[in-house]
């Protein structure tokens, strides 16, 4: 599904990626983990196409496609999320109002009407009640004001209802209590298909207690510089990062 | 102009109060000229080349409009007052005025008939400024607009809507409503405004409106420029407001082709409320230049100005607000807001707060903003699959959306917002 390649990506000059290797197939869970400043956040902005991330070298493909010439909005179209580490706060347009422009703009991608009011109403209140959201939340504005676990779970809202192929939440366990998280873990959970892939970036090893990884992977200065299964997510939650960067030296 | 003035005149009454004011007026008028840009006041909006046209004052000859051609130019979803004249000229076929309980009619029987007798003489020209040129210009050819009387304690029971069309078979032409709005005390009303072009010519509108308020009044007035874009308005209003009164002006700018809107208020008790708010969408080489007054004189009363701009292309935007607070003007709060989105690098907007407090225990603040769209949220959006241009035009009308939250007409609000929705290109539906 996606097949990243020696990728490296620079901003405003300075070169954060330094040769990236990863595949992702369909039904899999990856888990991407380092210490901060490691390049775990630039990965995943590059993967949604940020414009100010200038890919240097190597290539990212999804379903086959080279994704070099894809702007943000078009890789949404094939099938790709973020969850943000830092939702932004958008006054003015309220999480309803946001939600259905953004399904029926994947829709039109797909070439679709519109969706009817009604299936929209039905699906965005099974999917808040599925992740414990209060009606009211929905007719507030777009993260503004929320905490950082409402924003979290906002996210998460957003994921069940656009059901993307391949999901990438970049620290979504920061700022959950553990409640929030386990709510937040078991909408993941119940989004996992065969079809689908989750990507969970992370810096701590908490949240792959509630959503497995099939592989974990540690990023370590613009490298994956170890890969293996859940254990070694424990591993390094026993030994810290400094285990590794000694590995290295 | 003059020979303009004499015709006028001899189809009027020159034993009428009014008929010494006109000829003052002139006189103020020819003394003066029309402003330039020397002019502090006009330093960024010129009228130079709508000068240049040569305009009609008086129709050629009557104007007909079939109500299907203009009923969008209406709020048409509730029951209203209406007051509609067309190029200048009353329409009693499109109209639905009252004296039932409130006066709702036209200023010229009012400054005829000696009923209004008492009414005109004490509000008639009382605040308009009369050192003014284009006040004054207004004031000399006042004949015709919209009367509103509100006596004491009376609510009127629906919104009035004033519009004035202008259809094109005069040629170029220029229009000078003059219009007078009395809410006695405890009385409320709500009054929508609105010029629009029919068809292709240069009209300029230069439009004079006076609002009184008196004790513990409550006016909503709400002005809707979206005219088509060789449509020019001037528009004067003042307002004068007794203690305890509410008057809030909202000022709906989205098109034409220059927009000069002198908004004046003056706070003659106190605990006085006056809010000004504005939304301005306009793209092309559309100009609006808001220059608004507010004169605190007593103490313990309260501004609010909210203005939001958004410019495209090569438009143009001018903010002035100008707050006087006069050294008796204890415990004033006075806030003005003015924030700009420029979409593109030849969109130009000045913006010019003017603080003049001479009174020690206030509480004034201004803040103005010019900006682009925030990247991050046009990203944040991108990734959920919206397009540029779509997300572009969420974010600008999320930004423009909050002034709409005062207004009291529901179906107006509706109506602005969907305007809103239609100029930025956004499309979310039919619930907002």
């Amino acid at each position: 599904m996606l097949t990243i390649k020696d990728l490296h990506a620079s901003v405003e000059e300075k070169e954060i990626l330094k040769g990236i290797n990863l595949q992702v197939n369909p039904g899999e869970v990856h888990a991407i983990m380092g210490p901060n400043g490691s390049g775990k956040s630039t990965l995943s902005t590059v993967i949604a196409g940020h414009e100010d991330y200038e890919v240097t070298k190597g290539s990212i493909s999804f379903d086959g496609e080279d994704l070099e010439e894809l702007d943000a909005e078009h890789r949404a179209h094939k099938g790709i999320f973020l969850s943000f580490q830092y939702p932004v706060e958008i006054p003015g347009v309220t999480v309803t109002n946001f939600i259905k422009t953004a399904i029926n703009a994947l829709r039109k991608a797909k070439g679709l009407e519109d969706m009817p009011a009604k299936d929209m109403l039905k699906s965005i209140r099974e999917k808040a009640a599925m992740l414990e959201i209060d009606s009211k939340f929905l007719s507030r504005s777009l993260n503004e004001g929320f905490s950082g676990g409402e924003k979290k779970r906002n996210e998460i809202f957003q994921l069940a209802m656009l059901e993307p192929k391949l999901a990438i939440l970049d620290e979504t366990d920061s700022g959950l209590d553990i409640d929030a998280l386990k709510i937040v873990a078991d909408g993941v959970n119940k989004l996992k298909s065969k079809d689908n892939a989750v990507v969970l970036i992370t810096h701590y090893q908490r949240l792959l207690d509630y959503i497995v990884p099939d592989f974990v992977h540690v990023l370590y200065n613009g490298r994956i510089v170890k890969s293996g299964t859940k254990e070694l997510a424990h591993e390094l939650e026993a030994k810290g990062y400094d285990w590794i960067k000694q590995e290295l030296a | 102009m003059l020979s303009s003035f004499m015709a006028l005149e001899q189809e009027l009454d020159l034993s009428s109060p009014v008929h010494d004011i006109r000829s003052t007026s002139l006189k103020t008028f020819e003394a003066l000229g029309f402003p330039t840009k020397k002019d502090e006041a006009w330093k960024y909006t010129s009228l130079a080349k709508l000068l240049k046209n040569d305009y009609s004052i008086f129709p050629k000859k009557e104007s007909s409009i079939e109500l299907k051609d203009v009923k969008k130019y209406f709020l048409y979803e509730i029951d209203s007052y209406k007051v509609v004249f067309i190029d200048g000229i009353y329409s009693p076929f499109l109209s639905d005025t009252t004296h039932d309980g409130i006066d709702v009619c036209l200023l010229s029987a009012a400054l005829s008939k000696p009923k209004y007798k008492e009414v005109i003489e004490k509000y008639f020209h009382k605040i308009a400024d009369k050192e003014e040129s284009l006040t004054a210009l207004n004031t000399s050819f006042a004949k015709e607009g919209a009367y509103v009387y509100v006596p004491k304690s009376v609510v009127a029971e629906k919104p009035i809507q004033i519009i004035h069309f202008s259809t094109g078979e005069q040629g170029d032409f220029l229009l000078q409503p003059r219009s007078l709005v009395v809410v006695e005390e405890n009385a409320q009303v709500q009054i929508i405004e609105r010029h629009q072009s029919l068809a292709a010519h240069e009209v300029l509108t230069n439009s004079v409106t006076e609002i009184f308020a008196a004790k513990s009044a409550l006016v909503d007035y709400y002005k809707i420029q979206n005219d088509r874009d060789d449509a020019s308005l001037i528009d004067n209003t003042y307002v004068a407001q007794d203690r305890e009164s509410n008057v809030n002006v909202h000022t709906f700018s989205f098109g034409g082709k220059l927009t000069r809107n002198n908004l004046n208020f003056t706070q003659n008790g106190e605990y006085i409320d006056s809010t000004m708010k504005g939304i301005t969408i306009i793209g092309e080489q559309q100009h609006v230049d808001h220059y608004t007054l507010v004169n605190h004189v007593q103490p313990n009363c309260e501004s609010h100005q909210d203005y939001k701009g958004i410019y495209a292309d090569k438009s143009v935007g001018v903010f002035n607000g100008k707050i006087y607070v006069d050294k008796i003007a204890q415990k004033t709060n006075a806030f003005q807001q003015n924030n700009n989105i420029l979409l593109d690098d030849l969109a130009t907007i000045n913006t010019k707060p003017q603080l003049e407090i001479f009174a020690d225990d206030v509480k004034c603040s201004h803040g103005c903003t010019i900006g682009q769209l925030d990247e991050d949220a046009l990203f944040y959006l991108r990734t959920r699959g919206i397009l540029k241009r779509e997300a572009k035009g969420l974010l600008t009308y999320a930004f423009a959306n909050n002034v709409l939250e005062s207004v009291a007409i529901p179906v107006l609000k509706t109506r602005i917002n969907k305007l809103i929705a239609t100029k930025l290109g956004v499309n979310l539906g039919h619930d907002l």
